[in-house]
């Protein structure tokens, strides 16, 4: 019995960590945050050449083959370095969609140019877990027409994943004709967020989607992945306040010596420590207990959006009127766990979600 | 990540699965040291189901540490309704404080005993002036020839009423900066000069005590450690105490309780768990508790693979899992509503009126054992590095 992350793991941890430090510094984010985004495309073009992009995909279609596990490890430390860069939707959900439910054509048509770099895939299910807007899409011979809104890893993605209401999961690539992108603006600017509007747009059914156990195991997996994302931020904005209060003086003090910045810190770690494990948890039930995996999956993604919510609130309290700053920068982990926590479902409507899994509404 | 225990594991299983169909339906019955108590404890230890890895000389079973083995054991005993092993801080503090750092008699005349369940123990730590300062405490022990000579007064001592001894702190260096001049002894209950007042809670119950200590003797041999060492005796069983405080498997429990309640409870002819408030509490609750449980995994880990770090994953045990139990017990009785509040015999009264009790005495949880707010100074200064409280001149 071993409960934790392998050597394995936490090595390719520390080489994206490493990756990030050396080539993502605060300085590249907020360039990119405030619009120049070709400094994006180095960073990006790191991570694939970390073999990320085919991390989940199988050997025979030129991945790596590993399992979610691996992908969590991966997920933490983009969100912990804020990383510019699709990981969520186009490398974890795409594939994984595709892999599960995709004809032998249809995997070899994607999987190989994701895996290798060559394809970014945007994701669209915000209208299976929670149609906002009257957005919807709808399939009718071939056909795909509608509104998809905050698609993940969306802008400049060569094809699109979406689900239609009942879950069925279509490809769509991004140069068919009636495809309209609007360009959302959220709070965090190290992620885009579109918006499509369909016209009659070919589209690809992956047939095994009509079984609604696929799109719940995407759903499952990226409700892992934003999770993962929450805890390596706020692991950074626990980290930062330590360090923060271990500098600052105040009544000729070290804020860190007054009790209240203490137990603000202390309370940080005691919310944020569990959640490390129970995302390794989840990934590790994902793989190997399906019985307990989708009810791992909500509650951990519920879970931890509570908890990140708090710690962004209270890291920024600890760093006083610095904190408010666009200077430190401290914001963009604050903004990046505020969208981790709306995508694929907020706390609310994910509990909602595993009451009915429990049977609780019977 | 592997969280099976192996197919070598698979034959120890059977044999506890077995012996406890054949033993499921034991009764004992009985105050505390009553004859079927201990005759069932000892068929435990006998059959390596509790003390198992203590040595038979001082009364265990004589197995090895094998941490998996012992997780086997608990997770069957939890299934069934089979008596569960004596517990108590003779047990759970006692025992292993005595096997680190007990003298060869003190091992000899007190394990066997205590674990058998014949030999029950009270802690005597606090001090009416000594709480969360511990350190500070003054009830002071004197040698006069072969015995010590203990003055003063102990508070809050659980279940003193129902002990033969107490294992107690005592000043014995007055000269001594605080930490330095404690010892820590043994005393028998029934030692002349020890006055037991009972204190009230407010449960109703009075599972602690007062004790006034007037030139109590005990024996000079009575000492665990050396003389001014008791702070560090006493700190080597402080964190078996705070692990064993909040077990979330406990909690998982009562969460399927409280499952069943609001399954059952109405409001209207509405079932509680149907209104999507109190259902989403329920579910809050329960992603705090699965965060728990994965983190009590991860500590399990630590233990077997001896090069796992877990040290902040322990330290939050006693705060995070006293607050979420409180809490647990909390919503039941909002689900109850002015039933809730029912208590001891009155009509309408549910589940003996447990949901209050134990919020209540999750609330002396959070408070015992340390207080939470200490808990918080501890994981701050020990697991984050951050400064000491500052010492006041003069306080
Ligand atoms: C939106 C905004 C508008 C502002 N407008 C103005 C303005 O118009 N004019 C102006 O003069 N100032 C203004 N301020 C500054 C504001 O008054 C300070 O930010 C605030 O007093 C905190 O001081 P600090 O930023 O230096 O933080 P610090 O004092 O360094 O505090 C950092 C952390 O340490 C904690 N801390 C510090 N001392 C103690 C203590 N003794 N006990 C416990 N905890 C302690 C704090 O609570 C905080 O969590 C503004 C700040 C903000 C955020
Ligand atoms: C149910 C129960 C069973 C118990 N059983 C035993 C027993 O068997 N044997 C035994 O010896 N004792 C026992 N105790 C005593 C227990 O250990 C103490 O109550 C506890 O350590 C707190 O001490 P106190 O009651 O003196 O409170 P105080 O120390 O006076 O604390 C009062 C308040 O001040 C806060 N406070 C104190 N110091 C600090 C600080 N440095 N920083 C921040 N806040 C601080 C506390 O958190 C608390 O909120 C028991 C207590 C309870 C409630």
């Amino acid at each position: 019995m071993y409960f934790g992350l392998s050597e394995e793991q936490k090595s390719l941890e520390e080489n994206i960590n490493r990756f990030l430090a050396d080539n993502a510094s605060l300085d590249i984010i907020k360039a990119v945050a405030n619009g120049e985004e070709d400094k994006a495309q180095s960073v990006h073009q790191g991570i694939l050449d970390l073999g990320l992009s085919g991390l989940v995909i199988p050997e025979e279609y030129g991945g790596l083959e590993l399992d979610m596990l691996f992908a969590t490890v991966v997920a933490a430390a983009l969100g912990s370095g804020t990383a510019p860069v699709p990981y969520a939707g186009s490398y974890v959900m795409a594939p994984l969609a595709i892999n599960l439910a995709g004809s032998d054509d249809q995997k070899n048509q994607w999987l190989p140019k994701i895996a290798g770099g060559e394809c970014v895939v945007g994701v669209g299910l915000s209208e299976y877990v929670g149609a906002r807007e009257d957005a919807g899409i709808e399939f009718l011979n071939g056909k795909l027409s509608g509104r998809s809104l905050f698609l993940i890893d969306g802008k400049n993605a060569d094809a699109y994943l979406l689900a239609n209401k009942s879950g069925e999961l279509f490809l769509v690539e991004a140069s068919a004709p009636g495809i309209e992108v609007i360009e959302l603006t959220t709070v965090d600017k190290t992620r885009s967020s579109i918006e499509l509007i369909l016209k009659n747009v070919d589209a690809d059914l992956l047939s095994g989607s009509d079984d609604r156990s696929i799109i719940e195991k995407v759903l499952d997996a990226g409700r892992i992945m934003l999770a993962a994302d929450t805890v390596g931020a706020a692991q950074v904005m626990l980290d930062k306040s330590v360090a923060y209060s271990l500098e600052r003086k105040q009544f000729g003090r070290l804020i860190g010596s007054f009790q209240a910045v203490k137990h603000m810190c202390a309370e940080m770690a005691a919310e944020l420590e569990p959640c490390h494990s129970m995302i390794w948890h989840a990934a590790h039930c994902f793989d190997n207990v399906p019985e307990e995996a989708r009810l791992m999956a909500c509650q951990t993604k519920a879970h931890i959006s509570e908890v990140g919510q708090q710690i962004s609130k209270t890291a920024t309290e600890v760093h006083g009127g610095m904190g408010f700053t666009d200077e430190l920068g401290l914001h963009y982990w604050f903004k990046r766990i505020g969208l981790n926590r709306q995508l694929l479902g907020s706390p609310e409507l994910i509990r909602e979600e595993a009451g009915r899994l429990q049977g609780f509404d019977q | 990540m592997d969280l099976e225990y192996g197919p070598q594991y698979d034959d120890f299983r059977a044999e506890v699965i077995s012996f406890i169909k054949e033993n499921e339906n034991t009764k004992i019955s009985g105050p505390p040291r009553s004859e079927s108590r201990i005759a069932w404890q000892q068929k435990l230890i006998d059959n390596g189901y509790f003390a198992r890895s203590i040595p038979k000389e001082y009364g265990g079973y004589g197995g090895d540490m094998d941490i998996i083995k012992l997780r086997i054991i608990a997770e069957e005993f939890a299934k069934s309704p089979i008596p569960k092993p004596a517990g108590g801080q003779g047990i759970q503090m006692l025992v292993p404080t005595l096997l680190s750092l007990g003298t060869e008699e003190q091992k000899q005349a007190y394990i066997r005993p205590t674990l058998r369940g014949e030999i029950l123990w009270c802690q005597g730590y606090s001090e009416p002036n000594s709480g969360s300062d511990l350190a500070s405490l003054q009830t002071k022990a004197e040698l006069d020839g072969d015995e010590w000579v203990i003055n003063g007064q102990k508070i809050w001592t659980s279940t003193a009423h129902l002990s033969q001894m107490c294992f107690i702190l005592v000043r014995t260096e007055p000269d001594a900066p605080k930490h330095q001049g404690i010892s820590y002894l043994l005393m028998p209950m029934d030692a002349e000069g020890i006055d037991r007042r009972p204190i009230k809670q407010m449960t109703g119950d009075s599972d602690f005590n007062e004790l006034f200590l007037t030139d109590v003797r005990i024996p000079a041999e009575n000492i665990v450690g050396s003389r001014g060492e008791g702070w560090q005796v006493a700190n080597a069983t402080l964190g078996h105490e705070r692990g064993s405080l909040a077990d979330p498997n406990v909690t998982q429990n009562r969460l399927n309780s409280l499952i069943d309640l609001m399954k059952n409870e109405t409001i209207d002819g509405q079932r509680v768990i149907d209104k999507p408030i109190f259902r989403d509490r329920l579910l809050s609750i329960q992603g705090r508790l699965m965060a728990q449980q994965s983190n009590a995994l991860r500590i399990l880990s630590s233990q077997i693979n001896k090069e796992q770090e877990a040290n902040l994953a322990k330290f939050i045990v006693k705060l995070q899992g006293t607050e979420l139990r409180h809490e647990l017990e909390g919503l039941a009785i909002d689900a109850m509503g002015e039933i809730g509040t029912l208590y001891e015999d009155s009509p309408h009264l549910k589940d003996n009126g447990v949901w209050q009790m134990n919020y209540m005495y999750y609330l002396g949880l959070i408070i015992g054992g340390g207080t939470n707010q200490i808990q918080k100074n501890i994981i701050s200064e020990r697991a984050l590095g951050m400064p000491k409280e500052p010492k006041i001149q003069g306080a």
